[in-house]
């Protein structure tokens, strides 16, 4: 009897950065020959020992990895069914995943010769985590932020500044995530010769997707390894909360080829998906291209983009990563939505319960985490991505409690 | 023969170069587009390049960003705007017509039911200035059986491997971008567009237009020495959102700036 070979999750994307129909390179053609360069230095780099070896330094001793895994055993019980671990990425320095990317795109910055470094950011946690790495590299960093998101993340613009980054309002569009990341392209086709743009998230042309994803993907191998020496086993489900998908990514990468291991990705509902006011493209959005690459998007029927609601800013982007795109049409991943109120009820229960105060982007996983968990056994596990702390969101949180800080 | 073609060829007899304005469809009311076109092309234009206005302009500086927000608050689609070309053929049937914008509107629309619905239309080329030739096979397969011309971009950064793919991809002219930048920029070095337009036509016999930052008559003057086809676009969008208030003005307005471009063009 013929045994049919199992697919490789894991060999995606194909040379011009497609994942099935989506990725790819669509953007102006000054930018073609560029992102040529980046591609070939960062293939170059991820297979240079002295590369990776200052890269594994920088994670262990400036980030603080490994991250440990907790089994958050108040809250399973409480909960009831499932057994519930964290990956805690909120114990990273600058207080989330964003800097196991920042840290590896900046080194690659230096290796090309380049010094200055231009990023976007939405809520500001990777404009943060950008601002770090240049700070301590010494190179001149520039981060664009839509006016409207400067207006709600005050305490992380100072942050930028002490760093020593220049914080760029963005006036154009909607003034939020989306035309930050506009401005940045610009930015980057006007300066290309001298300037690094670093993405946040896994989204863009080719090669970042991609890039981003082998950054991130630390946070999986690492959760594979102590999964297995905790609990003896791989877990039963993954779960983590999808703007863009970099943590989401980071950590299902490692697990995709695992096919017992159930995997839920978690959009921003904001108001309910009915409502039009949500930040939910894989969701309730259609395929389209933006941002240099074909992906679900959040579009009305002429093909304009539209506006995106969330509370938590780091989820309020009307695109995604187009490897999730791609996992969704397959089946391999399944994504799913929380409300901005299911969110913030997560966030109160694990901040009281287990004394973790979450970011309201990862407040989404764990809403799901826990509506999930209670489907499933009590012997069984799921392993959510803490991706950040929360922090940055007390101002937001407190004003829904009538509070000023 | 397309007629973008029919028109490089005559200029060509007339040892004359083109003068392409942009404008963007909409702006600043859906009313004045189709008035506008034909103003133009009294006042010189040769060819036409429509703006289809898109929410996220990534390769637009601020001038012809606001344009599109302007068109965008009137809910200017893809089809509204080729409403407004065969409202335009409707009269003058011999004036091409190229579609500027970005890829997404296009996609979503569908490639079969564009081409389509832009032949129909009287659409005459297409440039979409985020889809490089290499994912643009699909696209192409659709318009070019429809007799519409793909424009494709050639940047200060592309290589000559890069060139060639791009010529071979284009029909009609190819597009020099003549600064490392957004639309309106202000650093044109006529020196490096010789160079690059010299360059260029190594690899095709395709007519060159050459755009961005030819914000001058005698900025288009120098242009024209070098290139088939001198574009402008951010001067003339200025023009019309500092008339945002006192629309009956913009023909009149834009007619003159081209007028100075047509004389200043025609004496090279």
């Amino acid at each position: 009897m013929p045994t049919e070979k199992p697919i490789d999750f894991t060999n995606m994307p194909d040379q011009r950065g497609h994942f099935g129909p989506y990725g790819g390179l669509f953007v102006s053609e000054t930018l073609m020959e560029p992102l040529d360069e980046l591609r070939e230095a960062y293939e170059k780099y991820m297979q240079d020992e002295t590369f990776l070896a200052e890269l594994d330094a920088d994670l262990a001793n400036y980030v603080g990895r490994p991250s440990p895994v907790y089994h958050a055993e108040r809250l399973s019980r409480e909960n009831g069914g499932a057994q519930i671990y964290l990956k805690r990425e909120d114990l990273n320095h600058t207080g989330a995943h964003k800097v196991n990317n920042t840290i590896g795109q900046a080194l690659l910055a230096k290796r090309m010769g380049k010094q200055r470094i231009i990023a976007e950011t939405g809520a500001g946690q990777h404009g943060v985590a950008t601002a770090t790495v240049a700070a301590r590299l010494g190179l001149e960093c520039v981060v664009y932020m839509g006016a409207v998101d400067i207006a709600r993340q005050e305490a992380n613009v100072y942050r930028m500044k002490l760093l020593g980054a220049r914080v760029e309002a963005v006036e154009s569009g909607s003034k939020t995530l989306k035309d930050a990341l506009n401005e940045a392209m610009r930015d980057w086709v006007t300066n290309v010769d001298n300037t690094f743009y670093i993405i946040g998230t896994v989204a863009g042309p080719h090669p970042y997707p991609a890039m981003v994803r082998d950054f991130q993907a630390i946070i999986g191998r690492e959760a594979r390894e102590q999964m297995q020496h905790q609990t003896g086993a791989l877990p039963d489900a993954l779960v983590a909360c999808v703007g863009g998908g970099s943590n989401a990514i980071g950590l299902f990468y490692p697990f995709l080829n695992d096919t017992s291991v159930n995997i839920f990705g978690v959009e921003a509902a904001g108001a309910g998906l009915d409502s039009g006011q949500h930040a939910a493209p894989l969701c309730a959005g259609t395929p389209g291209v933006l941002h240099g690459n074909r992906t679900y998007l959040m579009e009305d029927p002429n093909g304009q983009i539209i506006e995106t609601h969330s509370i938590s800013a780091g989820l309020d982007y009307p695109g995604v990563g187009p490897e999730h795109a791609w996992l969704k049409d397959i089946g391999r991943a399944q994504y799913v939505a929380a409300t901005d109120d299911e969110a913030l009820a997560a966030f109160h229960t694990l901040t009281r319960v287990e004394g973790i105060i979450p970011a309201l982007e990862s407040s989404h996983a764990i809403a799901y985490a826990l509506k999930l968990a209670r489907e499933m056994d009590v012997n069984q596990t799921i392993l959510v991505n803490l991706s950040g702390r929360g922090d940055k969101d007390m101002h937001t949180v407190a004003a829904l409690d009538g509070l000023k800080l | 023969m397309s007629r973008i073609g029919q028109r490089f060829k005559q200029l060509e007899e007339q040892s004359r170069v083109a003068l392409i304005p942009f404008v963007t469809a909409g702006d600043p009311n859906p009313a004045i587009t189709v008035p506008l076109m034909h103003a133009m092309v009294e006042a010189g234009a040769d060819i036409i390049e429509l703006g289809v206005p898109f929410s996220d302009p990534m390769a637009d500086g601020p001038v012809i960003q606001r344009a599109s927000e302007r068109a965008l608050e009137h809910g200017i689609s893809l089809r509204d705007v080729l409403g407004m070309v065969s409202q335009f053929r409707a009269s003058d049937t011999t004036t091409p017509v190229v579609l500027m914008g970005y890829l997404n509107p296009v996609e979503v629309m569908g490639y079969e039911a564009f081409a389509e619905a832009a032949a129909e239309a009287g659409v005459d080329g297409l440039l979409t200035v985020d889809l490089p030739p290499e994912e643009a096979d699909d696209l192409l397969a659709a318009i070019k059986p429809k007799g519409i011309d793909p424009i494709f971009l050639i940047a200060p950064t592309t290589t000559d491997e890069r060139m060639q793919r791009i010529c071979d991809a284009a029909s009609g002219f190819v597009y020099y971008v003549s600064v490392k930048g957004i639309t309106g920029a202000s650093h044109l070095a006529i020196g490096e567009v010789a160079a690059k337009t010299a360059q260029i036509r190594k690899h095709t016999t395709l007519p060159v237009g050459v755009g961005f930052g030819i914000s001058s008559a005698e900025k288009a003057q120098a242009v024209a020495q070098v290139g088939d086809a001198v574009i402008v676009g951010s001067v003339l969008v200025k023009r019309i959102e500092e008339l945002n208030e006192r629309p009956d003005e913009i023909a009149p307005a834009i007619a003159q700036i081209l007028s100075a471009m047509r004389q200043a063009i025609d004496l090279v």
